[in-house]
């Protein structure tokens, strides 16, 4: 599909550069050209796609599907929820106390609040760009997996009394619903391009430059010796790094996909993604807003456990799916 | 006329904010803007997408950042 593009880089680095391609330093500045307007062209497609559908799921419309549904079905279906709605961190608490007001379950409720960050669009896009496609649908299926799995296992735990009083306070009138024509989702699809590129440009260059030297200099046996997937404790440090580390997930892609074709485990590199995206310093402190300090640490240790073992079951699966 | 900007805080709403000033700047209108960023009292407009606008104590968009093109006609 970019055949064309790696022949136009080639051809800037080759005659431009006047450098050989296959050098240390032609290597790098390939990397990163090629990389940069893959990942832009893809991004921005994607992002334009999703976000024309995503303007039929607001977050009202979410709830109100949600409520005809129990058990795990429910789980399911807010976890695939989580992928459509327009979601920013700054709207998390607000979606949050609607869900929990209306009475849906805290279970769908973080279903819903674990695969939305881990699964979008701008994700889905680089994920495409660096690995291919069978990679990017199985990080959006084992996404959609972690939030079903850790959202029925808070709901296990019957933590309703964790969650702060004023939340489950009835509210009188009906909720204010944003009525939107095609003109309207078409600007409503072109803004989040722009928010998402004006967002991410500068997380993305930087990770596109470590990535660009890590392609032309890390050392190759170093690298597979310790963090490759034969190491047992790569994917759990993997994920200790990623918790505390808040960048914005999408630059860190062409970080792990300099490591992986350096020989890092693509578990090992995709938990680290994970982990960076779903669980944040700031996130928390958000939630901290409306629940106590014990769901947060379940939902924490929850979330964790299960990219941690989403990390070993891709490098255990990676050699099939890279095939 | 009263109005209210509903949000955390985060870079959306200070940039309605910053709308509603140029929208009311152009109509030569006055109002007492006041930005709400308590989550229940935000919660309690019933609306879940941030940054919300409420003028006179009416809901008239949510999550959307209005040009002040589109502010304008919601002031009267």
């Amino acid at each position: 599909m970019f055949g064309w593009l790696n022949y136009l880089v080639t051809l800037l680095v080759e005659k431009g550069f006047k450098m050989d391609v296959e050098s240390a330093w032609g290597s790098s500045i390939h990397f990163f050209f090629y990389d940069t307007v893959k990942i832009i062209i893809l991004l921005g497609l994607m992002v334009f796609a999703i976000s024309y559908i995503r303007s039929y799921f607001p977050p009202e419309r979410t709830k109100k599907i949600l409520g005809k549904f129990s058990g795990i079905t429910g789980n399911i279906i807010a976890s695939l929820l989580g992928i459509v709605t327009p979601f920013c961190s700054c709207s998390s608490v607000p979606i949050f106390i609607g869900f929990v007001e209306s009475g849906i379950p805290l279970s769908f409720t973080f279903s819903f609040l674990i695969t939305s960050p881990i699964v979008n669009e701008a994700a889905f896009a680089v994920l495409l760009a660096s690995f291919g496609w069978k990679i990017a649908v199985v990080y959006v299926i084992t996404g959609v997996i972690v939030g079903i799995v850790g959202g029925i296992i808070i709901g296990k735990l019957h933590l309703e009394k964790e969650v702060e009083e004023y939340v489950y306070e009835k509210r009188n009138g009906t909720d204010y619903v944003q009525e939107m024509d095609a003109k309207d989702r078409l600007e409503f699809a072109w803004d989040n391009v722009k928010d998402i590129i004006h967002r991410v440009w500068l997380f993305l260059l930087i990770g596109i430059g470590i990535g660009a030297l890590i392609h032309g200099y890390a050392p190759a046996e170093l690298l597979s010796k310790y963090a490759g997937p034969d190491n047992p404790f790569a994917v759990l440090f993997a994920v200790i790094v990623g918790v505390p580390l808040y960048s914005n997930a999408l630059g860190t892609i062409p970080i792990a996909e300099a490591l992986i074709a350096k020989g890092v485990g693509i578990g090992t590199a995709l938990s680290f993604m994970m982990a960076t995206t779903a669980l944040s310093l700031p996130e928390m402190i958000l939630l901290r807003k409306v629940i106590k300090p014990k769901l947060i640490a379940a939902f924490l240790i929850i979330t964790a456990i299960a990219i941690v073992i989403v990390g070993y079951l891709f490098n255990i699966w990676a050699p099939f799916l890279m095939a | 006329m009263d109005i209210k900007i509903l949000g955390s805080g985060c870079p959306k709403c200070k940039k309605l904010e910053a709308n509603v000033n140029e929208a009311l700047k152009n109509t030569g209108k006055t109002a007492v803007v006041e930005h709400v960023t308590e989550y229940a009292d935000i919660a309690s407009y019933n609306i879940m997408s941030t940054p919300g606008l409420v003028v006179d104590g009416k809901v008239v968009s949510a999550g959307k950042v209005l040009k002040p093109k589109a502010i304008e006609p919601l002031l009267n």
